[in-house]
């Protein structure tokens, strides 16, 4: 398969929240209003592609050589951890500015299961190191597109006249349907 | 509170999906068929008990400020133990869940029992708080898979359950299908506490 159409498969053909549902707690969560929806989206970005870059590296380095592979699970999770904790760290002392935008979302990134999802999807598929990297950025960036459109479709939901049931993270689930629905309309592109 | 209170509270009150909404990821990408709910459901109980029994255990030895760390190693070391359980005897449901088992680690739901209640509770307690919170979960799965399953084949575990002149809504089984149904599942479930409430 060619870089640029696994890219653009992988933004947003199989986007990530509408066609894989990875990430969906911070998409439900964090999708409130454009901006914070815009920041969380490029911590996302960035995290998703050093941890892509960093556990490819240690699974091919480390477990496939010495035959731990059953040890992916616990080895992913320590890294991509240990790797928020550090980027914490480092853009606090180094980018103040960007520490600011970003910091608040950073601790929630670990939990996220779309960077350890992604992580293992790069070693199932058997993607070579530079298709791994064209899959995170392109998977990340379709998180990105995704939470940005949404927190603009809640903002009108939330203020639409609704029965009291559906208020609320019911009627999200439903716009997120809905707005699926039309990201499947791209699984028909032929690249 | 008494154990029956604490199962009930995991089952109903305080439902992992339907009321509290964490770890919704898995619940909306495997349950395209009934047989693939179960499973997860049935995985997440085990990796739950099996992490509450050991943190309520191990409570008083891990430091307080390390205690998100040890939390995610344990639930990490339940999580393996069923990956390769599931890869050595159930190896179909394996595939069908795919990605979605080693990520059993990063389900909130998990996390959010060793903080909230294994890591203040005694062992007994904390055992019956991950089969509560366990089966909550399990039920959302089948309800949620049922219906989905249903519509969109007009199947129950694999066999026809409607007439062959059913037409199947294709919609209820893709992606779209689990945000829609799980959200009219929810309204129906606030629906039905005000309900009650009044």
């Amino acid at each position: 398969m060619n870089l640029i159409s696994l890219f653009i498969t992988s933004a947003i053909v199989n986007n990530i929240i509408f066609s894989q549902f990875l990430g969906a707690c911070p998409f439900l969560g964090v999708s409130k209003k454009i901006d914070t929806a815009a920041g969380m989206g490029i911590a996302v970005i960035f995290v998703i592609t050093l941890a892509s870059v960093i556990t490819y590296i240690v699974q091919k380095a480390i477990l496939d050589t010495l035959g731990l592979q059953y040890l992916q699970t616990i080895m992913f999770i320590l890294i991509i951890a240990a790797l928020v904790q550090f980027v914490e760290m480092f853009l606090k002392k180094s980018a103040p500015g960007l520490y600011q935008a970003l910091g608040i979302y950073l601790p929630l990134i670990t939990t996220n299961c779309a960077v350890l999802g992604v992580a293992i999807i790069n070693i199932t598929k058997e993607y070579s190191f530079i298709e791994a990297m064209v899959n995170s950025v392109g998977t990340s960036l379709g998180f990105l597109i995704a939470i940005v459109l949404f927190a603009g479709v809640r903002d009108k939901v939330d203020n639409a006249d609704l029965p009291e049931s559906l208020k609320g993270s019911a009627i999200s689930l439903v716009a997120a349907g809905l707005m699926s629905i039309a990201f499947l309309g791209f699984s028909g592109l032929q690249l | 509170m008494n154990k029956l209170d604490i199962f009930k509270n995991g089952v109903t009150k305080e439902n992992p999906i339907l009321v509290q909404q964490v770890g919704m990821c898995a619940t909306l990408a495997v349950t395209t068929s009934l047989l693939n709910g179960i499973g997860m459901g049935i995985a997440v109980i085990a990796v739950l008990t099996g992490s509450n029994i050991v943190i309520s255990l191990l409570r008083k030895f891990i430091p307080d400020e390390v205690r998100i760390p040890a939390f995610v190693i344990i639930i990490a070391a339940f999580t393996t133990i069923v990956d390769l359980l599931m890869h050595a005897y159930t190896f179909a449901l394996y595939q069908a869940l795919g990605v979605f088992i080693p990520l059993i680690v990063v389900n909130c739901l998990i996390l959010a029992r060793a903080e909230a209640f294994a890591f203040k509770n005694g062992v007994v307690d904390s055992i019956v708080d991950g089969l509560g919170m366990g089966v909550g979960y399990l039920v959302a799965m089948i309800l949620l898979s049922s219906v989905r399953e249903f519509l969109g084949n007009g199947t129950l575990f694999g066999i026809n359950v409607l007439p062959a002149s059913y037409e199947p809504m294709m919609i209820a089984i893709q992606p779209p299908g689990a945000f829609i149904i799980l959200g009219l599942l929810i309204g129906l479930v606030n629906y039905l506490s005000r309900r009650k409430k009044a």
